[in-house]
């Protein structure tokens, strides 16, 4: 279980990104974040981008239906 | 000879240290320039600010010529800046709450419909995005010659306008990354 959850199966370009990186701000160094987030776009981009940005992405899961979690520590 | 040889080292030792600080540390860079006051291309503006802040880049806005309704601090049609013609300018160009559609404007009903069709979709709105490049740190800079014709003054702009600055300024800002013209 991670430290934070955060839910952005609902929203758009740029707010999946955005919303992420202010979570990612507010959290010290080693606390671990779950996302939820869908197929497509976000799915494909956001594990890269995070782990450009120097975060440590832990995993890549299957949820349930178009819904996956990625664990990023930061 | 010695002493002078301590100095000529201890030089290239410290400009080493500033490389290998500086190296990791640089960041990838978006500069826009923000001419236009519509609605659509101001929320392009702030999607392509807020997503490269997101990931990580530094993002410069420079905000000229008709850019400046999304930065007033009234919102509305008001009578700002110094001098009877500016004041008048200004009431008719209006504030971030009247930006009008680069198309199929109908009098300002577009601008109200499509904050709606966002809302309902779940899309982000001109103003979550503004309140996100202030949250995300994007830099918000005037052009110091678009203030002079309009006649408004630095207080007159919403806080996160840091600096009035020059062309000169900008270019060694957005110098070593991308830059658009908005």
């Amino acid at each position: 279980m991670s430290d934070y959850v955060l839910d952005i199966t609902l929203e758009h370009c740029p707010m999946t990104f955005v919303k992420t990186k202010l979570q990612l701000s507010r959290m010290k160094a080693g606390e671990t974040l779950d996302i939820l987030l869908t197929e497509g776009e976000v799915l494909e981009n956001l594990p890269e981008s995070a782990a450009e940005q120097g975060y440590q992405v832990l995993s890549v899961s299957h949820v349930n239906g178009n819904i996956h979690k990625v664990v990023i520590r930061k | 000879m010695g002493f002078g040889f301590k100095i000529k080292y201890t030089k290239y030792i410290g400009f080493i240290e500033k490389l290998r600080n500086n190296m990791p540390e640089k960041k990838k860079k978006l500069s826009i320039i923000v001419f236009s006051g519509d609605f659509d291309k101001l929320t392009a503006v702030f999607t392509l600010a807020t997503g490269a802040a997101a990931v990580d880049y530094e993002v410069n806005l420079f905000f000229t010529y008709w850019g400046f309704n999304a930065i007033k601090r009234k919102k509305g049609h008001a009578f700002t800046g110094k001098g009877l013609l500016a004041g008048i300018f200004n009431f008719l160009m209006g504030g971030f709450n009247n930006l009008p559609l680069s198309r199929m404007n109908f009098g300002g009903i577009s601008p109200k419909l499509m904050t709606g069709m966002m809302k309902r979709r779940n899309v982000a709105t001109l103003s979550q995005l503004l309140e996100a490049a202030k949250e995300l740190r994007v830099n918000f800079y005037a052009c110091e010659m678009s203030m002079a014709i309009l006649g408004i003054k630095l207080e007159e702009l919403i806080t996160p306008v840091r600096e009035v600055i020059g062309v000169a300024k900008f270019l060694k800002l957005s110098e070593g990354g991308e830059t658009l013209f908005i």
